[in-house]
């Protein structure tokens, strides 16, 4: 494992934001620090580069523990949250910076700046000031200033916080490609589940300064291991008392459980429906254009649900009474998380994949 | 702005600020300048290079460059501190900065002749050392100093509290020495400050009087100032030298606010690129 944190806590005064912290990272690895704000992403971000020290607990980085080693000597590029370039210098200068406190020779930093420069397709830019450059060409300039000086490992802070939500997808996968390109091991901090998701080959959730869970976002998704991640990841309902609806009957009165738009389909009155019997009528409540579907708010009984439906299946409109079937749910049990199918599918429970 | 009738309003508030302006400032300055010249230039020229008015201008501008200098380096390494640091008694020291804005400068002179004078503990030391403070130039420059500290700390703790330490962060992780941060990446955010505040360090440091006034002792061409040295022509009925003196003291109020107002002008238009 490249990077790699063991049991580290760390205190501000009485607030916990780091505790019994452990995970690791692959060389080349793409992860994502994903969680919501206040949750200790941040800091664990901040002391594997040494700018927080941990109260407790080693870091290691290439098998070397750096607990007592110097930031700059722990060789790793930093991209700060609203990024931190220098004002008062050009775009040359800000990329050239790294290189020149190590006193490489002119030439060489040049040479190693201008290809940086192209890298980030800001040819002809060079002597701009970054208040001259839009949102979008800041953090490419911080990306390759933090990348000038060859880093082992490459840490972001709320990479795309500070860009309005146009541009953000455009620098998603432009950082994704990039990082994936260069083949170096990369730790981002996001609170935005579909950042972590479509950036992060591994994601680690943190909650409340622990880690909630890591691995895939496709295995995030599918297996949530705890109630907190099955509602931080996707879009979630959560359900109290889910045996009382078809399917799921057996389960204890006090059972909670979360529903996820995928898990419902939604049949109109007219519709022939395989598993009639297994289906629960629900009032259309709210319909909205996601461009290639709608999203229906529908009530169910006491509950409010979130589904999705395909513009190529006959118009539904608001007030209608539907019908839905419940393929399945998460139900939590203390800190776990577990799927649970309708029983009533018997031996065909729905593949997940037809919805991924 | 302009909400229907509001030019008899406009009017009226130009007007008073215009009188007012007038009155308090203008009149002065042209009765020091019609003064100075009212016995002729000759008479004029006398005062201003007789010797006891060089020697005060000698000792007012020792005075002032000692003030600039000292609390330049005091003003940017107390400000580095409450920025960049926490550390107990951090809102003490803050406060502590201020207290030449505070205390009367009559005040600030007679601790400095209790704490050095002959009634101070430390004055067989001094004595023993022949170290002379009150009644001498070191009083002199301690006085100046004294209330002119805050000057360079007020003006740089704003600033570099506003710039945040991101940046002085991610030079550091780069492996940046402090001398490097300090000279590529924290002075550019300061200097236009800076050089204000010296500037204004300066006019305040050149026009001292009363905190100078306790500590000097009047002893003429040893430990007269601009400003005392006026005051003495004054008293001695010396009504044109007072004046032409007094005007070399105006030219220099003159020149610095020219200066500030370069600086000024410079800082805003640097803020057009960089923010």
């Amino acid at each position: 494992m490249y990077v790699e944190l063991k049991d580290i806590n760390k205190h501000f005064g009485d607030f916990q934001a780091a505790k019994n912290v452990g995970f690791s990272i692959e060389q080349g690895a793409l992860a994502a620090l994903l969680g919501p704000s206040g949750s200790g992403k941040t800091t664990i971000l901040r002391m594997i580069a040494g700018l927080e020290h941990p109260d407790s607990g080693d870091i290691f980085i290439d098998g070397v523990r750096v607990n007592n080693v110097e930031p700059s000597r722990r060789f790793i590029g930093f991209v700060f949250q609203n990024y931190a370039l220098f004002r008062y210098m050009t775009v040359f200068d800000n990329i050239a910076f790294g290189l020149s406190v190590k006193k490489e020779r002119p030439e060489a930093i040049k040479e190693r700046v201008r290809s940086l420069i192209s890298l980030i397709g800001m040819e002809g830019l060079d002597n701009r000031y970054p208040a001259q450059l839009s949102g979008g060409q800041r953090q490419r300039v911080a990306f390759a200033r933090a990348l000038a000086p060859n880093p082992r490992l490459l840490l972001l802070d709320e990479p795309f916080a500070a860009i309005d939500a146009k541009v953000r997808r455009e620098l998603r996968a432009w950082l994704r490609d990039m990082i994936t390109k260069l083949g170096l091991t990369s730790i981002f901090v996001t609170h935005d589940q579909d950042e972590a998701i479509e950036v992060a080959d591994q994601i680690i959730v943190t909650n409340q300064g622990r880690v909630e869970q890591m691995g895939s976002p496709m295995a995030l998704y599918k297996e949530p291991a705890s109630p907190f991640v099955a509602q931080f990841i996707g879009n979630s309902t959560i359900i109290k008392n889910f045996g009382r609806l078809k399917g799921f009957e057996g389960a204890p009165p006090e059972a909670e459980g979360a529903i996820r738009p995928e898990f419902l389909r939604i049949y109109t009155q007219n519709d022939t429906i395989q598993y009639q019997t297994s289906t629960e009528e629900a009032v259309v409540e709210r319909l909205a254009f996601r461009g290639d579907s709608l999203e229906v708010g529908l009530r169910l009984k006491d509950l409010s649900l979130s589904a999705s439906y395909s513009l190529e299946k006959k118009p539904i409109s608001v007030g209608e009474t539907v019908r839905v079937l419940i393929y399945r749910l998460y139900a939590f049990d203390g800190d776990q998380a577990s799927l649970l199918h309708n029983h009533h599918l018997g031996a065909h429970p729905q593949g997940y994949s037809y919805i991924i | 702005m302009s909400t229907g009738n509001d030019r008899p309003l406009r009017l009226l508030l130009i007007i008073i600020s215009v009188l007012f302006i007038l009155l308090m400032l203008v009149t002065p300055l042209v009765v020091i300048l019609v003064e100075a010249f009212r016995s002729g230039l000759e008479a004029y020229t006398k005062a201003v290079t007789d010797p006891y008015a060089l020697k005060a201008l000698k000792l007012t501008g020792l005075a002032t460059v000692a003030a600039v200098v000292l609390n330049t380096a005091f003003g940017l390494a107390a400000a580095w501190a409450i920025t960049r640091f926490s550390f107990r008694g951090k809102g003490l020291l803050t406060t502590f900065i201020d207290i030449p804005f505070a205390v009367s400068p009559i005040i600030a002179g007679l601790v400095f002749i209790l704490t050095f004078g002959r009634l101070s503990y430390l004055h067989p030391f001094l004595a023993a050392h022949e170290l002379k403070v009150v009644f001498a130039t070191p009083g002199i420059i301690l006085a100046t100093v004294f209330v002119t500290l805050p000057f360079v700390a007020r003006e740089i703790i704003p600033v570099l509290e506003a710039r945040g330490t991101d940046e002085e962060q991610a030079a550091a992780l780069m492996g940046a020495g402090f001398l490097t941060i300090f000279r590529r990446i924290t002075f550019p955010h300061i200097r236009w400050a800076l050089l204000y505040s010296v500037i204004l360090c300066a006019a305040r440091a050149m026009g001292e009087f009363g905190a100078v006034s306790v500590v000097s002792g009047h002893l003429r061409g040893k430990t007269n100032t601009l400003p005392l040295h006026v005051e003495i022509l004054y008293n001695e009925y010396q009504f044109t030298a007072a004046f032409a003196v007094s005007s070399v003291l105006v030219a220099a109020a003159i020149f610095i606010l020219v200066a500030r107002n370069i600086v000024e002008f410079t800082a805003r238009k640097e803020s057009d690129y960089v923010r």
